[in-house]
C-alpha cells in the first residue's frame, strides 16, 4: 500500500446517471406515494441529482433543531464567571475601541449620529452575522459524531448555528436601548422592518454557513480562513463608517454585500439614519438569495457524502 | 400475511478510493495535486472503484430475525450505514417500515457540560423521539440507568461506566419497530458486548424486527432464523442461520478448516521449521463442522529443514467469543531428541464432549522450548476454523435441551444420583 493517505471518495454522478437510466419509471413513484400516505414507511435512494429542500422532513424534525440550539446556547456560557456578560461585553468594548480610533482620531462620517451609537447599532448586526457564520460553518464538523452516527436532516446544523447567536443578540440590544436613552436618539417608523434586516442577515450567514460547512467537511482550512475573512468583511460593511457617505459608484459595488443593507437598514430603524436607497437594497436582496440557495445547493449536493468523508 | 419490514432492492455502494484525492486534506494538497496534474499531464488519477456492496436484495418480514455474516470490508458495516440512512447507496432502493434503531448511535451528541437530564432529552430528540415521549418515559429511563442521585450533575463528572448506562438506557427506551445491530462495533467492552447480547435476545423474543451483524457464529445461529452471507459486497448466501453460518465457516476464504502452504518457501517458519499444512478432521474426513460427541482430530504437517533442537507443535484453541479455550502441546517423547530433517505429522486429538457449540478457531505454532521460554519458529494465527455443532438427538451434554449453553467447555459429566 502506498504511504500517501488513502482516499474515499463516493462518485456519485455516474450512479445517478445509472439509476436514471434503468429504474423502471412505473414503480418508482408507487412506493414514493406509500411513503407519503404512510409516514412510517422510509424509501432509501441514491442521491437525487438536483437536490431539494424536504420542508416536511424539517418540519418533522424541529424538536431536534431546539435541542441543538437549547444545547449549545446551554453550553455555551457553562463554566465561566461573568457568563452571558461576554455577549455584551464584546460589541461595547469593539464599539469604545472604534469610538477612539475611528469616531475621534479618523472622524469617520456617521451623518450626524454620535459615533458610539453609530457603532454600536452597525455592530449588533455584525456581531450576530459573524458569530453565525463562524458557528454554523464548524457546525458539520463539529458534530461529526452525529453525522457519523444517527441520521437526520443536516441542514439543522448549520440552521442551528445561525439561531443560536440570536440569544446574544438580544442581551446586546438591551444595552442599545440604554445607550438610545443616554443619546436621545429616537427610533424611526423603520423600526417595524428591523426583524426583516435581521432575517436577511441571518438567510445571507445561513448561505454562507451551509456553504462552508459543507467545505470543511473536507478541506480543515475553514475554521482559519474565517476570522480573517469576517475581519475583511466587516469593513467593507459600514460598521465604523457610513457608507452612504462613500462616492456614489463605490455604494453601488458595496451594495452586493448584503451586510451593508442589513446594517444601514438596521441603522434607519433604531438610530434614524436616512433611508435605504431602494436600488441597492434590491441588489442586496438578490447577493442574499443567490448567497442562501447556492449555499444550500451546494450543502444538499455533497450531504451524502458527509458520513463518509468527516 | 405480515408486510415485509425491510425490502431492499440492488443496494450498491461505491467508494473511489484514490491517491491524489484524500478524504479530507488541506486545500493546499488539492492545490498542489491540481498542478501536478497540469504540470505532469495526468489526467486520469490513480482511482480504483471499490464496490463496498454492490447488488444486495433481500427481504426481512416483519417479526424476522436476520443475522449478517461476512468477514471484514465483505460490506456488512456498509449495508447497516445505508439501512440507518447515514451513508446513501450508489445504485438500488431499499423500503423500511418502522422505526428504525440501531446500538451504533447509544449515546451520540451527549455533552459533557450538559447533566445527565439534559443529556437524556436530548439524546432522545437526536435518536428520533419526540418531547412528550421522553417525558412519558423519562422515570422509566433514570430508573433502567441506575444514575438517580447524580441527574443533575455534568455527564463530564460521570465515571465511563455511568455515562454507556445512561446512554444505554436512553436507546433502550427508543422502542424501535427494526433493530439494526452491528456487534462488531461493540467490541472493546465485554460488559457492553453482553448487554447487546442480552438486548437481543430479549427483542427478537418480543416480536421484533432485527437485523444482527456479527462475527459471533454461535450467536448468529442461535438467535436469527436466517442468515445472509456477504462476500465482496455481494449475496454469496442466503438461507437458514444454521445452514449459512455452516457454509461460511467451512469455506471462509484462506479461513476454514484446512490450511496448505504448497510452496515451501513462502510457507510461515523460519530456517529451522516450516507449516506444510493444518486440518481439522471428524472420522477420517475433513470436516469444517463437526459433531460435538465425538473427538476432533488436528492434524498439523509441518518441515523440519536442518538438525536443531527439539521441535514440537502447539495449539491455542479459542471459542466463538474468542475467549482461549485451552492451550496444548505435543508432549510425546518423540520430541525430546533433537529432531532430524524431514516431514512430519502430528494429530491432536480433541476429545469428544469438551468443547462447546459454535466456531472454534485455532492458532498453531511449531515451537522450542529454551526454558523458561517458548520460542516460536512457525506460528499462524488463526490456522484453522471448524464450526462445533449438536444434532440435538439427546444424548450430549445439553441433553434435550435446546436452549443457550453457555461456557468454554461443556464437559459430558458422569452424575450419580439416588434416592436418599
Amino acid at each position: 500500500m502506498p504511504s500517501g493517505r488513502l482516499a474515499v471518495d463516493e462518485e456519485r454522478l455516474l450512479a445517478d446517471e445509472a439509476v436514471a437510466g434503468t429504474a423502471p419509471a412505473e414503480t418508482r413513484p408507487s412506493v414514493d406515494d406509500a411513503a407519503r400516505v404512510d409516514p412510517s414507511i422510509t424509501v432509501i435512494r441514491p442521491a437525487p441529482r438536483w437536490p431539494h429542500l424536504d420542508l416536511g422532513e424539517l418540519w418533522h424534525y424541529r424538536e431536534l433543531l431546539f435541542r441543538l440550539t437549547w444545547r449549545d446556547v446551554a453550553v455555551r456560557y457553562k463554566q465561566t464567571s461573568i457568563g452571558v456578560l461576554w455577549a455584551i461585553i464584546q460589541p461595547f468594548l469593539t464599539m469604545v475601541v472604534f469610538t477612539l480610533v475611528f469616531g475621534k482620531f479618523a472622524n469617520f462620517p456617521t451623518h450626524g449620529v454620535p459615533y458610539p451609537i453609530f457603532t454600536y447599532s452597525a455592530l449588533l448586526p455584525w456581531t450576530y452575522f459573524a458569530s453565525s457564520v463562524s458557528v454554523s460553518s464548524g457546525s458539520v464538523v463539529t458534530n461529526r459524531t452525529m453525522v457519523t452516527k444517527v441520521y437526520f436532516p443536516r441542514v439543522l446544523l448549520p440552521l442551528a448555528g445561525v439561531t443560536v447567536p440570536v440569544v446574544d443578540f438580544f442581551f446586546a440590544f438591551v444595552v442599545l436601548i440604554g445607550m438610545m436613552f443616554w443619546f436621545s436618539t429616537w427610533p424611526t417608523i423603520g423600526l417595524v422592518f428591523a426583524p426583516l434586516f435581521l432575517l436577511m442577515a441571518a438567510a445571507t450567514a445561513l448561505g454562507v454557513g451551509l456553504f462552508l460547512s459543507a467545505v470543511a467537511v473536507r478541506y480543515r482550512d475553514v475554521p482559519y480562513a474565517i476570522p480573517f475573512v469576517m475581519q475583511i468583511w466587516l469593513f467593507v460593511s459600514g460598521v465604523v463608517y457610513s457608507i452612504s457617505a462613500l462616492p456614489e459608484k463605490w455604494q453601488w459595488v458595496l451594495a452586493l454585500n448584503p451586510m451593508t443593507a442589513v446594517i444601514s437598514g438596521f441603522q434607519w430603524g433604531v438610530i434614524g439614519t436616512p433611508t435605504p436607497d431602494l436600488g441597492k437594497l434590491a441588489i442586496s436582496v438578490a447577493t442574499t438569495v443567490v448567497f442562501f440557495v447556492g449555499g444550500l445547493w451546494y450543502f444538499r449536493r455533497t450531504e451524502p457524502r458527509f458520513a463518509d468523508t468527516v | 400475511m405480515p408486510a415485509a419490514a425491510i425490502i431492499a432492492e440492488g443496494l450498491s455502494k461505491r467508494y473511489r478510493i484514490g491517491k491524489l484525492h484524500s478524504a479530507y486534506g488541506t486545500l493546499r494538497d488539492s492545490v498542489a495535486s491540481g498542478m501536478r496534474r497540469v504540470v505532469s499531464r495526468e489526467h486520469e488519477e490513480e482511482t480504483k472503484d471499490i464496490w463496498a456492496l454492490r447488488d444486495v436484495s433481500f427481504e426481512l418480514e416483519q417479526g424476522g430475525v436476520l443475522g449478517v455474516v461476512g468477514r471484514n470490508g465483505a460490506g456488512k458495516s456498509t449495508l447497516l450505514k445505508i439501512l440507518t440512512r447515514i451513508s446513501t447507496p450508489t445504485e438500488g432502493r431499499a423500503e423500511i417500515r418502522g422505526r428504525v434503531g440501531s446500538l451504533l448511535e447509544v449515546g451520540t451528541g451527549f455533552h459533557p457540560e450538559l447533566t445527565g437530564r439534559e443529556n437524556v432529552f436530548l439524546n432522545g430528540s437526536i435518536l428520533g423521539m419526540k418531547q412528550r415521549e421522553i417525558i412519558r418515559r423519562f422515570d422509566e429511563i433514570v430508573e433502567f440507568s441506575g444514575v438517580e442521585q447524580f441527574l443533575d450533575t455534568p455527564v463530564k463528572r460521570y465515571s465511563s461506566g455511568m455515562s454507556v448506562r445512561l446512554a444505554f438506557a436512553v436507546a433502550a427506551h427508543l422502542e424501535p419497530e427494526i433493530l439494526l445491530i452491528d456487534e462488531v462495533l461493540a467490541v472493546g467492552d465485554a460488559e457492553f458486548q453482553r448487554r447487546c447480547l442480552g438486548r437481543m435476545e430479549d427483542l427478537s423474543q418480543s416480536g421484533r424486527t432485527v437485523l444482527f451483524v456479527s462475527h459471533n457464529m454461535q450467536a448468529v445461529s442461535q438467535l436469527c432464523d436466517r442468515a445472509i452471507w456477504l462476500e465482496r459486497g455481494r449475496i454469496v448466501e442466503e438461507g437458514p442461520s444454521s445452514t449459512v453460518v455452516a457454509d461460511y465457516l467451512q469455506s471462509g476464504h484462506g479461513v476454514g478448516a484446512s490450511k496448505e502452504w504448497p510452496d515451501l518457501a513462502t510457507a510461515p517458519g523460519d530456517d529451522l521449521v516450516r507449516l506444510r499444512s493444518v486440518r481439522v478432521l471428524q472420522d477420517g474426513e475433513e470436516r469444517g463442522a463437526t459433531d460435538v460427541r465425538r473427538p476432533v482430530a488436528l492434524e498439523i504437517v509441518f518441515v523440519v529443514l536442518r538438525d536443531g533442537e527439539p521441535v514440537f507443535p502447539k495449539i491455542k484453541v479459542y471459542d466463538n467469543r474468542g475467549e482461549v479455550a485451552f492451550n496444548a502441546m505435543d508432549t510425546s517423547s518423540r520430541w525430546h531428541d533433537p529432531t532430524t530433517p524431514g516431514e512430519y505429522v502430528s494429530t491432536a486429538w480433541i476429545p469428544g464432549n469438551l468443547l462447546n457449540e459454535g466456531a472454534t478457531t485455532v492458532d498453531v505454532s511449531i515451537a522450542t522450548l529454551r526454558a523458561p521460554k517458548l520460542l516460536p519458529h512457525a506460528s499462524v494465527r488463526s490456522a484453522v476454523v471448524f464450526h462445533v455443532q449438536d444434532p440435538g438427538v439427546g444424548d450430549s451434554a445439553r441433553g434435550r435441551f435446546l436452549g443457550q449453553w453457555q461456557g468454554v467447555v461443556r464437559p459430558l459429566l458422569e452424575w450419580t444420583a439416588d434416592e436418599r
